[in-house]
């Protein structure tokens, strides 16, 4: 395990009461604000002295009140992005970077490749756009060779467009980067493209904690996640690049085809399937427009309060989901166990769902938490 | 400038720069280390320590001055101890108009940098420690620099405040010629005397210069430092 965290700490007027670990890769701390993520970070990186804790990153204990123990911020090899970014007005981006001065010149060189930043290095900081700024804070913090990469809800400050244009790079960073990130956030699109492992907070406490596909695929935890954004990650290959702009990828259960995805034929991507995107029939559908129709059999039914349903569905061993009406669910007879069809509008998947796979670590299925 | 000036002129010019001077640099390093108590310490006592601070700012300076020759003449015990101890007198020596100088124009410095620390995002110094930086080395590189310009503009408000001294000096050293006339109590011996309006009227003239002289320097500074800070 590389990070270890046993937390409690009273925050006003909840107390945060949370354990939970994290194997390689990235493991995002989900939740919705004030569920106590950001509380959590700032204790693993020291920022805070919490009342009863103990953790331990890549076997070194940091913080352990029971012995009195806690090292201070600087000793901690700890990096952390800030939603700010927090980047030094009066130093160029260059010295910005420089500034842990852990790093050797070839280390500096790959980073400043990966995060395309070698253009910003005489530049202040002032004169960065958002997206800029947070591609430079990243980039200083690895270059202090932290022994964990805590990230802050990175893109929150960001605009759409900004989120669109960083988010390639962290998947680089997630491929390339090799060291073990914390990933703070509260939005499902970007834990789907991104996380490894899903530790998913609520009201202070661990909700749930997993691996990723199982977590996010989980019709139980659907309504803590946020129902409109509730959809399982499927892994595929990108099959073919259709002349007419799209791309047929094969998924576990059979083919997908998507509004064009850019990248090689055999690429790994993740995509995130929506749970409202997804239609559920009986009958193998004729006469559809919806290009993608994969066969499913009902693993589980969730119901909620409202009047909708979750449908937990497995399709050629992968879990998807789909959020239909009750009213549907009784038409239909839905049961564990029952055949469907699951319907997927093409360009309901939009391009932000979509994430390039490099890292290893989620190639294999049987990945620990 | 000395053919100019009378030599009894140029003397207290000369000492009015060197007062101010000594009083600005050495009160620089406590001012400093106020300011950031101040702003971020949270401790008991802390609205007195502050109340101390600026009561030179409220006080008769008639007042500071018997006070500071109450407690640092050479009679006084705390006068004779620096006396024994460091070879340090206050009373009656350039080293007092210093002292006297530094005093009043404290609470000005300290107020200017005050701002300036007020002014700092804490959390970036908390970036600096997640990159590996201890805590001198988070002041030295992070805190300074972003306090430059508070620090700038408190030391020339200590500069001219302890060129302009009168009150606390006159009180506490006197206005002994070579020793510890300034500038102003210069300007006020002078019109003590028939004939000395000429002398009083040439120490005006370079009062105002030196001031008008300091505040540009300042401006043209701080608008560098400013442009630095605000990372453009």
């Amino acid at each position: 395990m590389t990070l270890k965290v046993r937390i409690r700490h009273a925050l006003g007027a909840f107390t945060l009461g949370a354990a939970f670990e994290a194997p390689e890769g990235v493991t995002a701390l989900f939740g919705r604000s004030g569920a106590g993520k950001t509380t959590i970070a700032h204790a693993v990186a020291g920022l805070i002295r919490p009342e009863d804790a103990r953790i331990e990153v890549a076997g070194r204990v940091l913080t352990d009140t029971s012995l009195r123990l806690h090292v201070p911020p600087h000793r901690r090899r700890i990096g952390y992005v800030f939603q700010d970014g927090r980047l030094f007005p009066h130093m160029s981006v260059a010295r910005n970077l420089d500034y842990a001065r852990r790093a050797d010149p070839a280390e500096r060189a790959r980073v400043v490749e990966m995060l395309g930043i070698g253009h910003l290095l005489p530049r202040r900081p002032g004169g960065l756009s958002g997206g800029e700024k947070q591609r430079v804070a990243i980039g200083r913090a690895l270059l202090s060779r932290p022994d964990l990469l805590v990230m802050d809800e990175p893109l929150a400050a960001l605009d759409e467009a900004r989120k669109a244009e960083i988010l390639p790079w962290l998947e680089r960073l997630k491929g390339e980067g090799g060291v073990p990130i914390l990933y703070v956030s509260h939005s499902v699109p970007e834990v789907a493209r991104l996380a490894t492992t899903v530790v998913a907070l609520g009201g202070g406490q661990v909700i749930a904690a997993g691996p990723a596909e199982r977590i996010l695929a989980d019709p139980r935890l659907a309504p803590a996640l946020g129902l409109r954004e509730a959809g399982a990650v499927l892994t595929g290959i990108i099959a073919a690049q259709a002349e007419d702009g799209l791309t047929e990828i094969d998924v576990p259960g059979g083919r997908l085809v998507l509004p064009r995805i850019a990248g090689a034929i055999g690429m790994r991507v993740r995509i995130r399937i929506a749970a409202s995107d997804v239609i559920l029939s009986r009958a193998r559908p004729e006469g559809l427009s919806a290009l993608n129709i994969l066969p499913a059999r009902v693993s589980e039914i969730h119901e909620g309060d409202g009047p909708g349903v979750m449908v937990a569905l497995e399709t050629g061993g992968a879990p998807i989901l789909a959020r239909i009406t009750r009213r549907s669910a009784n038409a239909l007879n839905l049961a564990p166990g029952e055949t469907c069809h699951a319907v997927v509008k093409s360009v309901s998947v939009a391009q932000g769902d979509v994430g390039t796979v490099t890292s290893s670590v989620i190639d294999s299925p049987g990945h620990q938490a | 400038m000395t053919a100019w000036l009378g030599s009894e002129e140029w003397q207290a010019v000369a000492l009015s720069l060197r007062v101010a001077a000594v009083a600005t640099l050495v009160s620089l390093p406590f001012g400093v280390a106020m300011a950031i108590l101040l702003a971020r310490g949270r401790f008991w006592g802390r609205g007195l320590l502050n109340g101390l601070v600026h009561l030179p700012l409220v006080l008769p300076p008639v007042v500071t001055g018997y006070l500071l020759l109450v407690t640092l003449g050479r009679t006084a015990p705390l006068g004779r101890a620096l006396e024994d101890w460091f070879g340090l007198v206050f009373a009656f020596r350039w080293t007092g108009a210093a002292l006297a100088a530094a005093v009043m124009a404290f609470p000005l410095m300290v107020r200017s940098i005050r701002l300036s620390v007020e002014a700092v995002d804490p959390g970036l110094e908390a970036a600096a420690g997640t990159l590996g930086a201890n805590r001198l080395r988070v002041f030295t590189t992070v805190t300074l620099p972003l306090i430059a310009p508070g620090i700038l503009a408190g030391c020339v408000l200590a500069f001219a405040k302890a060129m302009g001294e009168f009150g606390a000096t006159i009180t506490f050293v006197s206005n002994i010629p070579g020793e510890t006339q300034t500038l102003p109590t210069a300007i006020y011996a002078f019109l003590q005397v028939p004939g000395g309006e000429g002398s009083a009227l040439r120490l005006v003239a370079v009062s105002v210069a030196i001031s008008v002289g300091a505040v540009l320097l300042s401006e043209a500074i701080s608008v560098r430092l400013a442009r630095r800070v605000a990372g453009r």
